[in-house]
């Protein structure tokens, strides 16, 4: 289980007492069978105005090809501390990704939204694969991604 | 030294690096594929036409990519389903799937990474360093074993495995050192080893916020031609803040999507693009034609693989065990071996062995561990040293020369050296010959003259065995095995004798081809593939030891034939001038590839004396393709020893031989055959002119004469015997 608190509080969209409040969230994402190499996944909030809050997760470890994971790339400058401690191995295709954090109460109902970057070697970019508002009524459906993901959905 | 280099990495490697080198050969088939398969662009067409033309055709185009081989890709995304196509840059329409081909992909991921990521990438980088030593310390061996730089291409000799090996290695050694070491930097690379990150400048923070510019009004897209195109990224369609992402050959930067203008620019770094380069010169993408040839020289891999693997195999099992070594400090006898492969320590291994049974405390050390104080109760130092190449130092006699070099006065115990070599090749026996001189001038007292042994005779080691039994004062009988195949009975076909009137009893024996095994057949083994110049070792009756004819026939001609004088005493000879048709002898083959007539068309003269002409004979009645052959022949009279007398004029008809020139040393008119030669000197002059090759089989004793003769002759024209040696020009075959 990855704590998303630390790199949360670096932001100053959070406040103090939104932090104190945590659920474990899990995320689910499945790939379709593109018939590629293993994707790379970038996992990030954005706020109501559509800022760059924070990252979830990076599946890649490699970090020279970030800058395919365009919009991620462009939010964060391609900085790693944003996903210090928190980056995994691609993800093959047809395979699922699960991965559980603690994320703030705040960040739910209340705007935030949850985009997925994809990249895959010598295919597309996809930028913003998925985009997903976080909400409770929301959590546990399915939501389908625009080239590579079959399915993301989270779970508390 | 440098063997120890090349042997252990070849054989420890040996799977790794051939997968690589298939699976990277199979590779270099794709941009060559790619390149012929990608509609090209016309030349000075803009990226700005391009891209007009491209979202013509496909409205919702988020990204324009240009590969190397000039492949042009689109993406695009339409009604919520995303799309992808090869694109024709004349028309901007898709033309096939931009889908990766599932075989490169596959082929891609095994030569990379084995198909497990990062611990297989590592495995593979390893495999590319043992390439690259291995192609490092090859080129030193084979820089050393012709003889120099210079001799790089010269014509090579030995057995076939090694042969096959260093012919392969001096022409792919390029390319594989070029693939190897682009192998590393792109896994160095991978793992962010290097500084070689792509140039990104920061996102622009201001923009204008209009969108809806012309493809054809941004400056930056038209002054930009599609040849240096890598990618344009157009912007989000909903998003008044993203840009166009242009990224070219030199750079990358972002343009606004409202204005045109160039918001900011990064250019590549000198590390990027010594990294792109690197990509192209490695994988050929972009570079069809290159990435063929190293795809070539890749090939060649798995056959170096097995035979190098072969030549250490075949060196290993030759490698004697010596049981019994004395220390240093016990032995009365001490012997040093400097051998390159292992023929010579095999000869050392039998000396060891007789003496060790005569008594003796030995001690067998190679010459590079030549350490005069160690040596307190020495009595006689012997020698047994091969030569490498030009006269070099062979591999266990490093630094031998320098050691005694430095002493201060020679070791008190007297030293024998005996040299191993191929009088074929010009510095015959020159590395033992330099330790002999060196020893006589450093003051060492000699046990015995200097003395050489041709191509591992083991007739020579056992005379130069008693020779040192006479001096030591023991019986001394070295009989040597070297590691031959199982001996063949063979059977007597017909005999024809010659030379009792001159006191040289002389006959060809012919024998019927044994039956082959259909192992044989398919393999060229035994008696399957044998030529004329080849050697009969033929086992006689009552010793260990066999002793080597030269085949006068070759496979084709369907029987085995030498030609034999018996000599006082001898052995062998004895034996086989008693055969009557359907007796029996046991023998088997040993290829002498390097007494075999070129396949080119340049005139032979072939000069012989004696026995000496059976080889020439056979290389003569081989002939078919009618190559100008002059035969120099030297007997004692013609009425009693003219050997072949009866063919000649028969092969003279049919064009086999051009000129027969004879030499008759009984008489009223006595002349030897470097007499003929020097008589006919000037078409002697001309011949070698005209590329000739000069083919010598006979006795020591007329080689010596024939080389003076020849020197002689070849004077004004400013070459010389050795010179002929050297480009392969000047064989001999003495006994």
């Amino acid at each position: 289980m990855k704590s998303l608190l630390a790199i949360l509080a670096l932001s100053t969209a959070l406040t103090a007492p939104g932090l104190a409040m945590a659920r474990p969230v899990t995320l689910t994402t499945t790939l379709t069978n593109y018939g590629g190499d293993g994707a790379y996944l970038a996992f990030y909030v954005t706020d109501p105005s559509g800022t760059y809050v924070g990252s979830l997760w990076m599946a890649g470890g490699k970090s020279k090809y970030y800058e395919h994971l365009s919009d991620w790339y462009r939010a964060t400058g391609g900085d790693p501390a944003q996903i210090n401690g928190i980056t995994g191995a691609s993800v093959g295709a047809g395979r699922s990704l699960e991965i559980t954090l603690d994320l703030a109460d705040a960040l739910f109902d209340a705007g935030y939204t949850l985009h997925v970057d994809a990249a895959v070697e010598d295919m597309r970019d996809s930028p913003n694969e998925v985009a997903v508002p976080l909400t409770t009524a929301g959590a546990g459906t399915a939501v389908p991604g625009r080239r590579y993901i079959a399915t993301l959905s989270y779970d508390m | 030294m440098i063997r120890a280099f090349h042997r252990w990495p070849g054989l420890l490697a040996l799977g790794l690096v051939t997968l690589l080198a298939l699976s990277g050969a199979a590779l270099s088939v794709f941009p060559a594929l790619e390149r012929i398969a990608a509609p090209q662009s016309e030349t000075g067409l803009s990226v700005a036409t391009l891209a007009a033309r491209v979202q013509a055709a496909y409205l919702g185009v988020e990204q324009i990519r240009r590969a190397p081989s000039g492949q042009i890709t689109a993406y695009w995304f339409d009604a919520g389903t995303p799309g992808a196509a090869v694109i024709d840059p004349a028309t901007g329409q898709g033309v096939a799937s931009a889908d990766p081909n599932q075989t490169e992909r596959w082929l891609t991921n095994l030569h990379r990474s084995l198909f497990l990521d990062d611990t297989g990438r590592i495995a593979m980088a390893a495999g590319a360093a043992a390439m690259l030593l291995l192609s490092i310390s090859g080129v030193a061996l084979v820089a050393r074993r012709v003889g120099g730089w210079r001799n790089w291409f010269v014509r090579l000799r030995g057995p076939i495995a090694g042969r096959i090996h260093v012919e392969i290695a001096r022409i792919a050694v390029l390319g594989l050192v070029l693939s190897a070491s682009a192998a590393l930097w792109m896994t160095a690379s991978t793992f962010d080893l290097l500084p070689d990150i792509a140039a990104s400048p920061a996102f622009p923070s201001e923009v204008s916020g209009e969108t809806g510019r012309a493809l054809s009004g941004i400056a930056v897209l038209k002054a930009t031609p599609v040849m240096e195109l890598r990618a344009l990224n157009f912007p989000a369609r909903d998003d008044a803040t993203d840009v166009f992402t242009l990224k070219t050959r030199r750079g990358m930067g972002f343009v606004d999507q409202g204005t045109g203008v160039t918001l900011a620019w990064a250019e590549l770094s000198g590390w990027a693009q010594v990294s792109e380069v690197i990509y192209t010169l490695h994988t050929g993408q972009g570079a069809a034609v290159l990435g063929l040839i190293l795809g070539l020289s890749a090939l060649g891999v798995p056959v170096m693989g097995a035979s190098g693997a072969l030549v250490w195999w075949a060196g290993r099992r030759s490698r004697p065990r010596i049981r019994g070594n004395r220390a240093a400090g016990a032995a009365q006898t001490i012997l040093l071996v400097g051998s390159e492969g292992c023929s010579t320590w095999g000869f050392a291994a039998t000396l060891h062995a007789a003496l060790a049974k005569a008594g003796q405390a030995v001690h067998v050390a190679p010459m590079s561990s030549f350490a005069p104080k160690q040596y307190s109760r020495a009595e006689r130092f012997i020698i047994l040293a091969a030569t490498y190449g030009d006269g070099a130092a062979p591999a266990s006699a490093k630094g031998f020369l320098d050691r005694l070099a430095a002493l201060d006065h020679p070791p008190a115990a007297p030293i024998a050296v005996l040299g191993f070599g191929d009088s074929g090749f010009p510095a015959y026996c020159a590395y033992a010959q330099a330790v002999s001189d060196a020893a006589q001038a450093k003051g060492w007292r000699e046990l015995m003259p200097f003395d050489t042994v041709d191509r591992q005779s083991p007739q020579s080691f056992a005379r130069w065995g008693r020779n040192l039994g006479l001096v030591m004062g023991l019986p001394l009988e070295l009989a040597h095995h070297v590691m031959h195949p199982k001996a063949t009975t063979l059977t007597l076909m017909s005999r024809r004798d010659y030379g009792a009137e001159v006191q040289a009893p002389t006959a060809i024996l012919r024998f019927a081809l044994p039956r082959l095994s259909l192992w044989q057949r398919l393999t060229g083994a035994g008696f399957a593939r044998f030529q004329a110049g080849d050697l009969l070792a033929v086992m006689p009756e009552g010793s260990p030891v066999s002793r080597l004819y030269s085949l006068a026939s070759s496979c084709r001609d369907g029987f085995v034939e030498i030609v034999v004088r018996k000599q006082a005493g001898g052995l062998c000879s004895g034996q086989l001038m008693a055969l009557a048709k359907g007796d029996t002898m046991n023998a088997f083959l040993r290829p002498n590839p390097g007494f075999h007539p070129d396949r080119g068309r340049a005139p032979l003269i072939l000069i012989g004396a004696g026995t000496g002409v059976g080889p020439l004979a056979g290389i003569i009645r081989g002939n078919a393709r009618k190559c100008p052959i002059h035969l120099f022949f030297g007997m004692r009279h013609p009425d009693s020893d003219f050997l072949y007398g009866r063919e000649m004029p028969v092969w003279k008809a049919e064009g086999r031989i051009t000129r027969l020139v004879t030499a008759v040393s009984r008489g009223p008119k006595a002349s030897y055959v470097q007499d003929v030669l020097r008589s006919d000197a000037v078409e002697v002059t001309r011949l070698i002119g005209n590329g000739a090759r000069v083919m010598v089989c006979g006795g020591r004793d007329m080689a010596a004469g024939v080389a003076d003769a020849l020197t002689d002759i070849l004077a004004p024209t400013g070459l010389t015997p050795a010179l002929l040696k050297a480009e392969g020009r000047y064989v001999e075959d003495t006994y």
